[in-house]
């Protein structure tokens, strides 16, 4: 029964770290058949970063791999051998989709470049997601979160002025650019299931900076538009003012909030802090004026100071100013939007048990994202894929253990 | 020529400030044809300016603009026009391969032409205020009423359900609401002064709508059905952070901010370097980088010291390690640090700034930036594809579409409108138009 969005589009995943598994678990969650594949007895090296499951760092309890694997099914293949190339390629013959996010030179040397399978198989997509692209001088250069960010996104203006530019907390940008490639894998899956044409997809992950990372696509456009070479901002409160109302994150009696505002809102923050009597102060009277804003802080930040954050983001809400307080992880999994939505999931895995996990990144009325199994055991499905899928007896099975292939 | 694939799939949008208008770009690139509905009466949020026609003061010459909000308000060589909102960067840099026309739906006249154009579209994508739909009464099931194989996706920054439905938010609070914002931070400073501008959750949010309207089209390709996206953008921002959620959810562990640190990696941070506000980055994931770190520099005494002998001890010595690299990297041009590093295998690199990235040698000899000639704003080099496709190549096809300039081809060729009907339409301004009629909102 066809219920899921991707339900029987068949993918053959290579990936390992983050973007791409990130990718794959998109298309999985949403109903795609993938096969992940590691390599025997080490696996994808996201099985030894933490956190850990009870700090325990063992490579079946890995959140960041838990949560990046889920509903995906998991065999070890070693593709250094021939064998093991000429597996990939029966599976690759079933298959509709391919994504691999090794260094560009790694699967040509394999003998696994797009030009060869696709004689496999002339309906495959292939993905290759890389830190630079496929060409270009930086191709084979070897990357990180922090380099990623530094020369694709907008590392240069986050932060402030007068320090050194900051990276963005966690692994977003290797989240983003699976993201992105799971746009350009449907994409491609589009062009072959309408035109029966398999195609090499080819993902920069510094591309993908480049052309999304909030600011950085906006500030290209601003240098080449008027030449303004956009930096780091002095701290706000040190930032020239420009209205009378607050802007940024602002200390309140349990934590921080970050408010916006827009001129036209003034009336609003009247209401929000009940003080109706601030619309006939000649003090506020121009909205644009810096020192009407300095007067305004010193009433700010004190009723701040008597409201915690939940009070707060209430107060809000009701007058329509876009408030949010600083959660932490631990204020996440209470939110009661969230909790309303039914957002976070519990999943159980045979080596961590339950844990609560991150849900739906949207929610699907017709054909609904669903967890059908946890992330897989390092090899957890050999024998269904190798047996069952291509019919391998099961004595091959143990002769391939032996030989180090799986 | 292989045709694009999405050719054939027509989207009507009204996506505002980033997320929504990313979201269809990306649509728009591989092929779909994204139709904006603009309004002459009605002056969206952040998207083609902050106000239709804005005081000189509000078309700032540097990157230091109102209400601290950061660059995002240039105009074509600082100089707003007749026509500012043809001018405006931000519209610029999400508005390739769209379309544009004008109905004014804020009459039922309007709301009825609208919903032949739905009539005629496969999907419906809009990224206003969760209440704004409600509003129009173009919600997912009025419409579906007209169309009942629509695609519609709505995505308000906390989602369509719940009680902080109405709850308007930018970027910043989605940030903060999410934990990101905690999460980024210099260490040795607290949020109120770590004011970064930058705020994932559009990137996030906007990759994966795209994302979502793909997957709803292709189970409607196998199905025949059309259904309602709900997106809450704050649910696109958390898997994003997953490591730390499951932190949290298994070990009871808040993390603390790090900020260009790692847990697991030393040296791992930005150095300065040669020239005016110049930096590099540099991360060592291994001690066989570590060794080949210690020969790009020439294998100074210092490298050769018990105190960074092993990855847990340059972890906890790192403080003094930072100051030794740096005196070693301010003597070196930030490209110089990545050559030389990189050339005995480590991860490094420039922190470009918006001019270094027009320049830099990887984007040009990918062909990132691609030339664009735009009628209001002139000939320039715009960001381009985020991907490549050898089977079906994607471009910069058209230019981001000024205010209504497809009318005709909306109102005529598609809905089938004849000249009189539409003179007439015009003539009431429920259709057409190219400038704003209405006040700025402030």
């Amino acid at each position: 029964m066809l219920e899921q969005a991707l339900s029987g589009v068949k993918i053959i995943d290579l990936t390992w770290h983050i973007s791409g598994p990130y990718c794959t678990k998109l298309l999985a969650d949403y109903g795609a058949d993938v096969i992940k594949v590691e390599r025997p007895g080490k696996g994808d090296p996201a099985r030894t970063m933490g956190p850990f499951f009870k700090d325990d760092p063992h490579p079946e309890k890995s959140g960041l791999f838990l949560h990046l694997n889920t509903n995906k099914k998991g065999i070890t293949l070693n593709l250094k051998t021939a064998t093991g190339r000429k597996i990939l390629k029966e599976l690759v013959k079933d298959a509709d989709i391919l994504v691999e996010s090794f260094r560009p030179h790694v699967m040509p040397d394999l003998g696994l470049d797009y030009e060869t399978l696709k004689k496999v198989n002339p309906g495959l997509v292939m993905v290759s997601i890389s830190s630079f692209g496929q060409t270009g001088p930086y191709r084979e250069f070897k990357a990180a979160e922090i380099v990623e960010y530094a020369v694709g996104g907008e590392m240069y203006s986050t932060g402030i002025a007068g320090r050194e530019p900051l990276k963005l907390g966690g692994n977003v940008v290797q989240y983003q650019a699976g993201t992105i490639a799971s746009v350009a894998t449907m994409g491609a899956l589009f062009a072959a299931e309408g035109q029966g044409n398999g195609q090499h997809v080819d993902v920069s992950i510094m591309e993908t900076q480049a052309g999304s990372a909030d600011r950085r696509i906006i500030y290209l456009m601003g240098y080449i538009f008027a030449g303004v070479i956009t930096t780091r901002w002095p701290p706000p409160r040190e930032a020239v003012r420009m209205l009378i109302m607050p802007q940024g994150v602002y200390p309140c009696k349990d934590g921080f909030v970050n408010t916006l505002s827009l001129p036209q809102w003034w009336p609003r923050y009247i209401e929000a802090l009940g003080m109706p009597e601030l619309k006939d102060d000649p003090k506020f009277q121009n909205l644009f004026s810096a020192e009407a804003g300095m007067e305004f802080d010193a009433i700010w930040y004190s009723w701040l100071a008597d409201h915690d954050k939940h009070e707060l983001f209430d107060i809000f809400l009701k007058s329509k100013i876009a408030s949010a307080p600083v959660n932490n992880p631990e204020d996440l999994l209470g939110n009661v939007q969230l909790k309303a939505r039914e957002y976070f999931v519990e999943i159980d895995h045979a080596r961590t048990g339950k844990v609560t996990y991150p849900g739906a990144p949207f929610k699907l009325t017709e054909s609904p994202w669903k967890i059908r199994c946890p992330a897989p055991l390092l090899g957890q499905h050999n024998e269904e894929i190798y047996c069952k899928q291509l019919g391998y007896p099961k004595e091959d099975l143990v002769k391939l253990r032996e030989g180090g292939i799986i | 020529m292989s045709r694009l694939p999405l050719e054939g799939v027509r989207i009507v949008a009204m996506p505002v400030v980033f997320a929504g208008p990313f979201a269809t770009m990306l649509l728009a690139d591989l092929g779909a044809e994204v139709i904006l509905v603009e309004s002459i009466h009605h002056f969206p949020t952040i998207t083609r300016g902050y106000m239709p026609r804005p005081p000189q003061f509000m078309v700032p010459t540097t990157g230091a603009t109102f209400g601290g909000m950061g660059g995002i308000q240039t105009y074509v060589d600082h100089w707003a026009g007749d026509k500012p909102w043809e001018r405006f960067a931000m519209f610029h840099a999400l508005g390739r391969n769209k379309l544009s026309c004008c109905i004014d739906l804020t009459r039922p006249q309007g709301i009825e032409i609208f919903r032949r154009l739905i009539k005629v579209s496969d999907v419906f994508f809009e990224s206003n205020a969760a209440d704004t739909m409600e509003k129009l009464n173009l919600t997912y099931d009025a419409l579906k009423e007209v169309n009942p194989a629509i695609i519609c996706l709505s995505m308000p920054g906390l989602g369509c359900s719940g009680p902080h439905k109405y709850c308007s938010v930018f970027g910043a609070q989605l940030q903060a609401l999410a934990g990101h914002t905690w999460l980024t931070r210099y260490p040795d400073l607290d949020y109120t002064t770590t004011q970064s501008l930058i705020f994932h959750s559009d990137a996030a949010a906007g990759a994966t709508a795209a994302f979502a309207i793909l997957c709803a089209l292709r189970y409607r390709k196998r199905t025949g059905k059309g259904q309602f996206i709900d997106l809450a953008q704050l649910e696109t921002v958390v898997p994003h952070l997953g490591e730390a959620i499951m932190d949290y959810t298994m070990n009871g562990r808040i993390p603390e901010p790090l900020g260009n640190r790692h847990h697991a990696m030393a040296p791992h941070g930005v150095y300065r370097c040669r020239g005016e506000d110049k930096w590099a980055v540099i991360a060592v994931s291994s001690d066989e980088e570590w060794q080949g770190f210690c020969r790009a520099l020439g294998n100074p005494t210092w490298s050769k010291e018990e105190r960074f002998s092993t990855v847990l001890k340059r972890l906890q010595n790192q403080d003094e390690l930072d100051k030794l690299i740096e005196e070693w990297t301010c003597h070196h041009d930030h490209y110089e640090v990545m050559h030389v590093l990189q050339k005995e295998g480590v991860a490094a690199g420039p922190v470009l700034d918006n001019r270094d990235a027009f320049h830099d040698a990887q984007l040009n000899s990918r062909g990132f930036f691609e030339a664009v000639s735009h009628r209001e704003a002139g000939t320039h080099l715009y960001p381009g594809m985020l991907w490549k496709m050898n089977g079906t190549p994607i471009s910069i096809r058209k230019p981001p579409p000024c205010l209504g300039e497809h009318n005709n081809y909306v109102f005529k060729s598609v809905l089938g409108m004849s000249d009189n009907e539409i003179c007439e339409l015009e003539k009431e301004q429920l259709i057409g138009g190219d400038e704003y009629v209405c006040e700025s909102p402030f």
